[in-house]
């Protein structure tokens, strides 16, 4: 064991105040959405919850259709993660367990995407999805997502370590790759599917770009969208109803990262040991 | 070494999902990006015109392009070495292995949630000029009145802090996987040999961890000229001016707003040989290791 700098006492505090920085901007907008503008534009400020955060929230919700906002954001993203494990699992296990003319250059191919950014193809994918009637729907939100090099990395990786005598053992019980993939394969991958659904759930729910020029009408506007019409005014800000429709949409995917953060980290000294 | 299955037409059927999006969203518009910038089309985009390397030329020779060079550059400066300075620092006090401070550390991951057009929205608050606390801090210590809606450096300070702030968790969440994979050996027989805190700061950990940090430096230049097209789009449209018009940005003007397409993919053709060059770098120095979005 190491001898201490410090005391473990003024460790924590340290730490305390460290964790308190960190979040405080997290803290104050929750702080703001209880509030009306009497109390958060007096001088010196009080950092009292007010009682206000429920005609806040029902205030945010019924102006800009939040309930709406909110399930085109939860469909989409959940389409998008578990559409993007499912590909990534069929491409690490094929990468890993099978030879085949070509495997380089599809591998390639697939690491492609990261060079690939939105923006820098963003014309002609608007132009094909327009053609294709894809302008306004979960498809064009979503398909043009669906790939996902670090998902394939990921699962390449892990098959990688899975001991060889597993599939040995398969193939002489005669079982085929699908049975293998599905009852072998799989349930050793449950903690990088955790960790993979967490990364491209708040992925797909912070987008905001590609939803802003494919999505525009009520039917399928996502929430990070919508909520630019509660600052869309020449007036006043009513910082209140902001930071309630702010809290709101930043629950689930906090929730999401409550949930599956042990996995995330799992996942993360999985490929630290690698290295 | 795995067993392999020997089939044929297997593996192709497995990749054939990932490939065909790949193809047709990803690979085939690019290189139409590519074409696109040779071109000038019209506003209702019936009509192209080829001009070979003229928006090329135009581009910069155009103000307001020269301008979101800079302004994109002066923000991933400060989001890239703002974020990795105070992640770093975070993730060391965080590392020591007490009581509780796991838990600590999954607080600390909490940013990671929060999109970046939203930490923009907390960030206004925390700067509005009348009673954000952040503006009242910055005036105070400064003594020159904080306005990012009148004042130019003021509002690109602005949507810095806020991109580096919705980062932290994500460069957190590597810095401490980074010092958990350091050797404790080597940091031991330092202690032994006298070596101060600072000193094996510097001398061992720093180096060591030069691997997570380049990974990162890739990660948050490649974020600072991608992601804040949300942050600008929800708080600033680019102003006050153009002070806060990232290149994104103005690609989007350029591409959606005035609907001059070949001009905007010629934007999008210079972004492109950025991420190339920036990612190229990366799998050389890093080779193809997993990393998380």
């Amino acid at each position: 064991m190491r001898k201490r700098l410090v005391a473990p006492g003024a460790s924590h505090a340290v730490m305390i105040v460290v964790v308190l920085m960190t979040l405080f901007p997290m803290l104050y907008a929750v702080l703001l959405a209880t509030q009306v503008p009497e109390q958060y534009y007096q001088f010196p400020p009080r950092f009292l919850p007010g009682s206000s955060l429920l005609d806040n929230a029902r205030y945010v919700w019924n102006d800009i259709h939040m309930g709406r906002l909110l399930l085109n954001t939860t469909i989409i993203s959940l389409a998008v993660a578990i559409g993007k494990i499912f590909l990534s699992i069929l491409a690490g296990f094929a990468f890993v367990y099978f030879d085949f003319p070509g495997k380089g250059w599809v591998f390639i191919l697939i690491l492609l995407t990261h060079m690939l950014p939105v923006p820098v193809r963003i014309v002609p994918t608007f132009e094909l999805l327009d053609q294709m009637g894809w302008v306004d729907t979960y498809a064009g939100l979503t398909v043009p997502f669906l790939a996902s090099a670090t998902g394939t990395l990921l699962f390449r990786q892990l098959y990688q370590t899975i001991p060889p005598s597993l599939a040995d053992a398969a193939r002489i019980d005669g079982a085929g790759p699908m049975r293998f993939l599905w009852s072998i394969v799989m349930p050793l991958s449950r903690t990088n599917i955790a960790a993979l659904f967490l990364v491209e759930f708040i992925y797909m729910w912070n987008q905001y770009l590609w939803p802003l020029i494919i999505a525009n009408s009520d039917a399928t506007r996502v929430v990070q969208i919508g909520l630019k019409q509660l600052v869309a005014t020449d007036a006043a800000v009513d910082w209140h109803y902001v930071m309630a429709g702010t809290v709101i949409s930043t629950l689930p995917p906090l929730i999401v990262l409550v949930l599956l953060q042990r996995s995330l980290l799992e996942g993360m000294s999985l490929y630290e040991e690698k290295s | 070494m795995q067993t392999r299955f020997p089939n044929r037409l297997l593996p192709y059927l497995l990749l054939a999902p990932s490939v065909l999006v790949v193809l047709v969203f990803f690979v085939i518009p690019a290189v139409q990006s590519i074409q696109l910038s040779l071109y000038r089309v019209s506003a209702l985009g019936d009509r192209r015109i080829f001009v070979g390397w003229q928006n090329f030329t135009r581009l910069f020779a155009d103000p307001d392009y020269l301008n979101s060079i800079v302004v994109t550059g002066w923000f991933s400066l400060i989001v890239v070495f703002a974020g990795l300075a105070v992640s770093l620092l975070v993730a060391v006090v965080a590392n020591q292995r007490l009581r509780g401070f796991a838990f600590y550390r999954t607080l600390l991951i909490w940013p990671y949630a929060i999109s970046p057009s939203i930490a923009g929205l907390i960030w206004a608050l925390m700067l509005e000029p009348s009673f954000g606390l952040a503006s009242h801090l910055l005036t105070d210590l400064t003594g020159i009145s904080f306005n990012f809606r009148t004042s130019a450096n003021h509002a690109l300070l602005f949507i810095a802090l806020a991109a580096t702030w919705k980062m932290l968790g994500y460069n957190i969440i590597f810095f401490l996987a980074g010092l958990r994979g350091l050797p404790t050996e080597l940091l031991e027989a330092a202690e032994v040999d006298g070596a101060g805190p600072w000193r094996r700061f510097w001398r061992i950990v720093f180096p060591l961890l030069s691997p997570t940090t380049f990974f990162l430096f890739v990660m948050n230049t490649l974020y600072a000229f991608f992601e804040g097209f949300g942050l600008v789009h929800i708080t600033t449209s680019g102003g006050p001016g153009r002070a806060t018009d990232l290149l994104v940005f103005k690609l989007y003007r350029d591409g959606f707003i005035g609907l001059n397409t070949g001009y905007a993919s010629a934007q999008s053709v210079l972004l492109l040989i950025m991420v190339a060059a920036l990612t190229t770098l990366q799998f050389r120095y890093a080779g193809s290791k997993v990393f998380y979005q």
